[in-house]
């Protein structure tokens, strides 16, 4: 079995001819790459077919990957580009979602974070609401900053910016969530302090 | 004035939360947060916000996820990694190439041109003499054109062969 290897143990393995090892990177990764595409594309469904698609990417290339970075960081590369591509296929402003349009979003997504708001007052719930409410960049880096261990380097490179750049934009994501908690989960925000 | 400082008090505290403010920076932050309650709330505030994201749970694909991308990658071949396929040689001997013949004609047409001194030689006059089809009967030109013809056949030769066994190794 290939579990207990790293990352680039297994890509080895993989192209070596193992092709089954690849199955280890996919249950590590599953979790994280769809967490970010579907914080990204807002919708389960599509989300899902991304996430199928960056791994089917990944292994295609994967004779590409020198070692250079870290396997995530070229990963979540992809997943970046891929999800770009797919929100610039449906006409999204990746950049600038006005509130009403994510927040009709975020209620309308088929997602588990569908749940009720008013019935499910968990932290979990809440953060993830908010973050469904951000806009696809926003919500990317925040992601990628506090559940895909990336460095600020790390999300620079994949985001293709500068570091400091990634500082200011994860600085800017983290007031803009802020402020969605503080406006939509008004009282979960209270239970906090 | 209110609104930026209070965006960069909160752009202050995120670098020391996130441990990248430098050593100095640090110290002051700490001194401010003890002593002053506007920052200490803030900070409070802030710490409450990223330990929230830092709990924030992953999201978990179908069950058939990993069966699915098995199917999928087991109808693809992994892709030859993209430097096996751009050879730097070739790169190089098509700048060599190319710049040789450059260096080549500007060479020989400053040759050919007058730029002592005198009354009517003059650069703009050099350049109406300009008769092209002189350089192209002289032998030294065609010497140097029949040279660079072959040049580019022993590269394209190369390549093929190069082409050519690794197609072999791979039917082996």
């Amino acid at each position: 079995m290939s579990t207990g290897l790293n990352d680039n143990e297994i890509i080895s393995k993989v192209l070596r001819g193992d092709h089954a090892a690849y199955a280890v990177l996919v249950n590590r990764y599953q979790n994280f790459v769809f967490t970010l595409v579907l914080r990204m594309v807002k919708n389960r469904e599509d989300a899902e077919e991304i996430a199928q698609d960056v791994f089917i990417k990944a292994y295609k290339y994967l004779a590409d990957f020198r070692g250079a970075s870290k396997f995530t960081t070229w990963l979540y590369t992809i997943v970046n580009n891929t999800s770009i591509t797919f929100l610039r296929k449906k006409k999204l402003d990746i950049h600038s979602l006005d509130n009403e349009r994510v927040f009709e979003m975020a209620e309308n997504q088929d997602s588990g974070m569908r749940a009720n708001l008013v019935e499910q007052k968990s932290k979990q719930a809440m953060v993830n609401n908010a973050i469904a409410m951000l806009g696809p960049d926003d919500a990317e880096i925040i992601t990628l900053f506090y559940k895909a261990e990336q460095s600020l380097e790390e999300i620079a490179a994949i985001l293709g910016l500068e570091a400091n750049t990634a500082k200011v934009r994860l600085h800017r994501a983290r007031t803009r969530l802020k402020d969605k908690m503080e406006t939509y989960f008004a009282d979960e925000v209270r239970d906090l302090h | 004035m209110v609104m930026n400082t209070q965006h960069n008090m909160e752009e202050r505290l995120w670098n020391f939360i996130d441990g990248t403010a430098p050593g100095n920076e640090k110290t002051v932050i700490e001194k401010l947060i003890a002593s002053d309650d506007d920052w200490r709330a803030k900070y409070q505030e802030l710490l409450q916000v990223n330990e929230v994201l830092r709990s924030s749970e992953l999201e978990a694909p179908s069950l058939r996820f990993t069966k699915n991308v098995m199917e999928e990658i087991a109808k693809l071949q992994i892709a030859p990694a993209t430097k096996t396929y751009i050879n730097k040689k070739i790169i190089w001997g098509i700048s060599f190439f190319f710049i040789a013949m450059l260096t080549g004609f500007l060479v020989y047409g400053f040759g050919q041109m007058d730029l002592g001194g005198g009354e009517e030689s003059t650069i703009s006059k050099n350049f109406s003499k300009f008769d092209i089809s002189k350089f192209f009967s002289n032998t030294w030109v065609n010497v140097f054109m029949m040279i660079n013809v072959v040049l580019g056949l022993v590269l394209l030769d190369h390549y093929l062969g190069n082409k050519r066994k690794a197609f072999r190794k791979e039917s082996n």
